[in-house]
């Protein structure tokens, strides 16, 4: 297996997520601590096994391509942070 | 005190004409009232809408008038769904019905109340929960476990009838045992998931939480069902599962797995355990030890599966369409950045980094896949064992509920815990929790303990079976 390190900082900006200071203070530690345990499927020799993702034996099933109602836009625009003209409101993004 | 009783008995007093629904609902609000300010297991409750529901109760359905407690990561149409996360707190009303909520009303039951969990079901004592405390009702300074605790406690405090909990990893069984109920994980693709927040979408399943086991057949055979909203779903196999419940166990084979007895179990827990398999022995059931062989392997494999589902799932909450948004971003990335850094709390930070990491480039083959091969591999052991036995009887956690606290700054502590619920979730097999017992706290409380019995894919009968003839013991 990899290296049981994780650069937190980097990661977690890949994931999205500002850290606080005492969050980049104890999660390095944490986080190498379980990545450690994780390690002991290194002594399992899987040649061969096919993976599995997840255990329903239902697969690629297909619905009928029928139009239906969604939930509206009205009850879809009632839950965001900000909206205006029927329409979700963003920051500026394009400078 | 009718908020005491259990949805069977409530059923035969409606159907009966002694009492009516309205009656369960004040029941109920009077005993929250008197009692939840001091347990904690619920986020929010509404008695008006449920009371105007109750009145238009169809009594003639299995569940008419029932009403039942959902864990607050499942949706209703118009109330609020926080999944204990500050990401959702005050900011989320449900815009439609989870398939299991729509099925609970086409059985006549009433959605009332939300219930207390970890945040967004990662954990296993409740005490991520970013909103509140919630306590175990056998003693106070104890975690109802998690990540259902919330729907644990209540059912166990009589503030409700029954509960819907979500499993991922043991979160349904485990605070069951902690509480004293009983805790049924189905099968996976037994009950659509649609409308569940999806936390780890090849493990999560959602199940009844009862007062007793007889409630959980009847609350099962109301939530399962093909759903073409969740592509997991299987096709409905019509299963009464209360029609076989009174069977016993005479006859049936019960395998005892020795990998799920190490130096972890507590003796207090193992001395429950052989009392109560020795019970089913005189009862008629052959107790036939077996091995799971890559039973070790669980924990590992699930650290790394559930997170990386979970950052997958996660990043929908991105401050754009709903929940929290961040104010006055530097630039789009950063709004992201800002607004999941102020709504998720540690844990789930930490298992969305831990996901990110074995999903990234170069180290996805290493993690991600491999354990989806040992998962096949534990999945092996379960279809290999179900050859010779009618299912599995193991403890469902090492201790007795733990105080709140103990393992805060020790995640991996804390997942090691899971050892005896979480295999049940890779390899998508139906599990039970049912009370077999109390162990006494060093201040005299008496700390409930359950039982774990898993069976084949679709053996919730057999397990039903098995768990309404230890609550009978």
């Amino acid at each position: 297996m990899a290296t049981e390190h994780i650069d937190v900082r980097y990661v977690a900006d890949l994931a999205r997520i500002e850290l606080t200071p005492e969050e980049e203070a104890t999660f390095p530690k944490q986080l190498d601590e379980i990545l450690g345990y994780i390690h002991k499927l290194s002594e399992l020799d899987v040649e061969g096994i096919e993976p599995t993702a997840h255990a329903s034996p239902v697969f690629d099933r297909i619905r009928e391509d029928v139009a239906k109602p969604g939930i509206g836009r009205d009850a879809f625009l009632s839950n965001a942070p900000d909206s205006a003209n029927d329409q979700l409101r963003v920051p500026k993004v394009i400078e | 005190m009718l908020s005491t009783e259990s949805i069977t008995s409530l059923r035969a007093k409606l159907t009966a004409g002694e009492i009516t629904p309205v009656d369960i609902i004040d029941s109920l609000e009077a005993s929250i009232n008197e009692k939840d300010a001091a347990i904690g297991g619920y986020l929010a409750f509404d008695f008006d809408t449920a009371r105007e529901e109750a009145k238009n109760a169809d009594l003639s359905l299995p569940l008419g008038g029932i009403p039942i407690a959902i864990k607050d990561n499942i949706n209703v149409k118009g109330q609020p769904l926080t999944c204990a996360s500050k990401f959702l707190e005050g900011a989320f009303i449900s815009p439609y019905d989870a398939t299991v909520i729509t099925k609970l009303r086409e059985a006549g039951a009433i959605p009332l109340g939300r219930t207390n969990l970890d945040e967004f079901a990662m954990g296993s004592t409740s005490g991520n929960s970013a909103i509140k405390r919630t306590n175990n009702p056998a003693d106070p300074s104890r975690v109802p476990g998690g990540s259902s605790g919330g729907s644990a406690a209540v059912v166990a405090a009589d503030t409700a009838i029954a509960a819907l909990g979500s499993d991922t990893g043991g979160s349904i069984r485990q605070p069951a045992s902690h509480c004293g109920i009983v805790g049924l994980k189905p099968s996976y693709g037994r009950v659509s998931r649609y409308g569940l927040v999806a936390f780890a979408s090849s493990l999560d399943q959602i199940g009844p939480m009862t007062k007793s086991v007889d409630d959980a057949a009847l609350l099962l055979n109301a939530i399962t069902g093909y759903d073409p909203a969740d592509s997991t779903s299987l096709e409905d196999d019509n299963t009464d599962f209360t029609a076989d419940i009174d069977g016993g166990v005479k006859g049936l084979k019960l395998g005892v797995p020795k990998e799920y007895f190490s130096d972890a179990i507590d003796p207090a827990i193992k001395a429950i355990f052989d009392e109560t398999a020795a019970k089913l022995e005189a009862a008629g059931a052959e107790l036939v030890p077996i091995s799971l062989p890559h039973t070790e392997y669980a924990v590992a494999t699930y650290y790394i599966i559930a997170p990386a589902e979970a950052s997958s799932n996660l990043s929908r909450f991105d401050g754009i369409r709903y929940g929290n948004r961040a104010e006055n971003p530097e630039n789009l990335i950063d709004l992201y950045r800002k607004s999941r850094a102020q709504g998720f709390g540690a844990e789930v930070k930490r298992r969305i980094i831990l996901g990110t990491y074995v999903l990234s480039s170069g180290y996805h083959d290493a993690y991600y896949t491999k354990a989806q091969k040992v998962r096949t591999l534990i999945r092996k052991d379960f279809t290999d064992a179900f050859a010779n036995v009618d299912a599995i009887l193991s403890p469902v956690a090492p201790t007795a509920a733990p105080k709140h606290g103990e393992n805060a700054d020790d995640p991996l502590t804390e997942y090691l815990a899971d050892i005896c619920t979480i295999a049940a979730n890779l390899a998508g097999i139906p599990g039970i929790s049912v009370p077999a017992g109390t162990v006494e706290s060093d201040s005299g409380t008496k700390l409930p303990v359950g039982l774990q019995i898993l069976g084949p894919d679709l053996g919730e009968s057999i397990l039903l079976k098995i768990a309404k003839t230890v609550e009978s013991l």
